[in-house]
């Protein structure tokens, strides 16, 4: 193809930039975290156990939400009910719902004075614990099962119609059908659901931070966290967060090798055409609604208990929702930045550098998670500022990084899809560079970049990661305040902020996606 | 005078030689099987594909390494030929240069243009608000506001039925020979060519023919074109 070389300057340029910004911020706090290890990996027993339990609870909540998965995405392929588009659709909101609210709810359900512990109690049945490993698998199920439900759901839809109808023609019975048409998706499927939904639960820091502790009960980043801010160990972090790094890059590669399906955002409304109506049909009834309440209950409960004290909550919750929505607007801006000039770059690469550069940025993020990141950005500031005062900035840039994969994985294939359409025209006409950008790619790309966007605002929104490292009390983040009242056992105030944040997360995703929808004309 | 000399253009396996030339003012058909290589021959022209060998003149002058939209020629796509989000002026506009704003002068040439090809009041349809005869002539009203020496059609009139089909022939007959443009344009149908076009090309096989008048190619075929008429 023939391209203005204007155009061409500018987008290697900031694809040059972005890639160095990339590169700056995972390898630079990789390094650092190296350079302080200076003796080598020595592992106190303490870290042992706290390697084992990252493995462990990892392991599973992976393994049960795979498991409790299969029957539901079952259930969802073969019937048709009032309400499932729905519950699809709810299927996809754990990917924006902040862990802390999802932490908050869980508590008000399964929680020493929750609901479950007061039926059981009722009943004379002794009261079941939420925290340490239950509580850490549990909250991690309850934030996995939705991913692995849509993509086992992606697995049946991907059996065509044209077996089924076989299976029909050779009058194969309900075991036949799992033989050889279910069985055989699912040994592809899962192994890849698996290694992802462990990957996830390896560096999830904020569930580890609110319900897990103790000797038993720490992963290696809830260590990390520890060791910085209670023990004041740069060291020790740093040792810790080499660990992290190697653990998850172990895994991130495995996971590349697997070739886990992507999750894809439509196409989930159509059913398999399931032979036998009626049998099963209880079962299948019996476990949708069992997921049903399991995943709505919780975000019923932080509605219904913090909706009375949302809006009597003190000056300095408020004031930390300005800060959340601060941080997220610049995480959005910057990864929205990046995303846009990565993907023109993306697209101007030839044979297969396009893929091999969203899974290196993939695989980049995954090994310097955010705690890590965190913890050598501290490492390289600290030899020239206080580092607490720039606990917002590092938020913003982490957020935006991590986001990244996220946004490239839907501005990439878009971008592609338009040249492909409309690049001729735009050649023809000598629309380069700037105008190019203006007139034919923003327009067109408003609705996968309007749900990046979105993605990326809800989940910095939410997150609580490398701010807990940082911040000082005055400048923490929504989510860091409902971690504290939460420590402090102001209940009540904690759930009416979870809902504040539940609110501008939703909200903030809600407008993203909204403004690259309207007047779209796809 | 466009010469091609001997111009070669790869696509995989398949490969196109040209080596001929058209006069200016001219109305050329290029006719000839699927897949023998007319729109190979068009993008070439266009500047959408890069030749291995050969030059494109243009009187005298080198073009065979300048941009598409540096090139004495407007082309219209067998698709595509419309920016889906822009309005029909928008779109127009765009023959213009790089920008949709639409300063006084500028919205009256789009409008006479517009005007020109039948689309009076259309200005502010979106591409999918109007039947597909009115995106045909949308597009012709940008490629003519181009005022190219050359006008290049890929077959964009191949979804209308055949009297919209033959309608925008006559419109384009009529606007290329009032602009002085020199008219290439590929076609499946013999009449379409007998129709509007002084010359015709027979494409077949990755040969390019040099034009002929098409009274009498016709009146006494070529092996080629025999082959091809059945």
């Amino acid at each position: 193809m023939v391209v203005c070389t204007g155009g061409l300057r500018a987008i290697h340029i900031f694809g040059a930039f972005s890639i160095a910004l990339i590169l700056c911020l995972t390898l630079g706090p990789l390094a650092a975290v190296s350079s302080r290890v200076e003796t080598g990996l020595r592992l106190a027993p303490a870290d042992w156990s706290a390697l084992r339990f990252t493995v462990t609870q990892a392991a599973l909540s992976a393994f049960l939400s795979v498991v409790l998965a299969i029957p539901v995405a079952r259930a969802l392929a073969r019937r048709r009910f009032v309400g499932r588009a729905l519950l699809v659709t709810l299927l996809g909101a754990p990917f924006i719902l902040p862990v802390i609210v999802a932490v908050l709810g869980l508590l008000s359900v399964f929680g020493q004075a929750g609901w479950l512990n007061t039926i059981l109690g009722r009943i004379g049945v002794p009261p079941v614990a939420i925290y340490g490993l239950h509580g850490v698998v549990l909250a991690h199920v309850f934030l996995n099962l939705p991913l692995a439900i849509r993509l086992l759901l992606q697995g049946w839809l991907a059996i065509p119609g044209e077996r089924f109808r076989l299976a029909r023609a050779l009058g194969f019975g309900p075991r036949d059908i799992a033989h050889h048409l279910e069985r055989p998706m699912l040994r592809e499927m899962v192994p890849g659901a698996f290694l992802l939904i462990f990957l996830i639960c390896m560096t999830s820091f904020a569930v580890a931070l609110t319900l897990g502790g103790g000797p038993r009960a720490t992963t290696v980043e809830l260590a990390i966290y520890q060791a910085f801010r209670f023990e004041f160990d740069l060291g020790k972090a740093a040792q810790l967060a080499l660990v992290q790094a190697l653990i998850c890059g172990l895994a991130g590669v495995a996971v590349l090798r697997a070739s886990v399906a992507q999750v894809t955002v439509a196409g989930l409304d159509r059913g398999v055409d399931w032979p036998f109506r009626h049998r099963g049909l209880w079962a299948d009834r019996i476990w949708l609604s069992m997921a049903a309440l399991f995943l709505c209950l919780p975000l019923l409960s932080v509605v219904l208990d913090g909706v009375a004290r949302l809006f009597v909550l003190s000056p300095e919750v408020y004031r930390a929702a300005l800060w959340s929505i601060l941080v997220a607007a610049g995480s959005t801006a910057l990864a929205g930045g990046l995303g846009l000039s990565l993907a023109l770059f993306a697209d101007r690469l030839r044979g297969g550098a396009a893929p091999r550069l969203v899974e290196g940025i993939g695989l980049l993020t995954l090994v310097v998670s955010p705690l890590v990141m965190g913890t050598g950005l501290f490492i390289l500031m600290f030899a020239f500022v206080n580092p607490t005062d720039w606990a917002l900035p590092v938020t913003v840039l982490v957020n935006a990084v991590i986001a990244l994969p996220f946004v490239l994985r839907a501005l990439i294939p878009a971008v592609t899809a338009i040249e492909a359409a409309h690049g001729r025209l735009a050649d023809a006409l000598g629309l380069a560079g700037w105008g190019r950008l203006r007139l034919v790619l923003l327009p067109r790309l408003r609705r996968p970049l309007g749900f990046a966007l979105g993605l990326t605002a809800a989940f910095s929104m939410g997150d609580l990661g490398v701010i807990a490292l940082f911040a000082m009390p005055e400048q923490g983040t929504l989510p860091l305040m409902v971690h504290r009242l939460m420590g402090a056992y102001r209940v009540d105030d904690a759930e009416a902020a979870a809902l504040l944040l539940l609110i501008l997360s939703l909200g903030a995703f809600w407008i993203f996606d909204r403004g690259g929808r309207a007047g779209a004309d796809m | 005078m466009l010469t091609c000399d001997d111009l070669i253009v790869r696509q995989g396996q398949f490969a196109l030689h040209a080596a001929l030339q058209i006069p200016a003012r001219a109305r050329v058909a290029v006719i000839g099987p699927s897949g023998g290589g007319k729109s190979t021959f068009l993008l070439s022209l266009g500047g959408f594909l890069t030749p291995s060998a050969g030059r494109i003149l243009w009187s005298q002058r080198d073009i065979t390494d300048l941009p598409p939209a540096a090139r004495p020629m407007a082309m219209l796509f067998q698709d595509s030929n419309l920016f889906p989000h822009l309005t029909l002026a928008q779109n127009v506009a765009l023959a213009l240069g790089p920008s949709i704003r639409l300063t006084p002068e500028r919205k009256a040439l789009v409008s006479d243009s517009l005007a020109r090809t039948g689309l009076t009041g259309m200005e502010d349809r979106l591409p999918r608000d109007v039947s597909g005869g009115q995106r045909s002539r949308a597009a012709l009203a940008r490629a003519l506001l181009q005022n190219e020496t050359f006008l290049l059609l890929d077959e964009p009139f191949a979804a209308l039925g055949p009297a919209l089909k033959a309608e925008m022939l006559d419109l384009v007959h009529a606007l290329t020979t009032e602009n002085g443009t020199t008219l290439l344009m590929v076609t499946h149908e013999p009449a379409e060519a007998k129709r509007i076009a002084t010359h015709t090309c027979v494409v077949a096989d990755g040969q390019v023919a040099p034009p002929v008048e098409t009274e009498a190619l016709f009146a006494d075929p070529t092996a080629v074109l025999r082959a091809y008429l059945g």
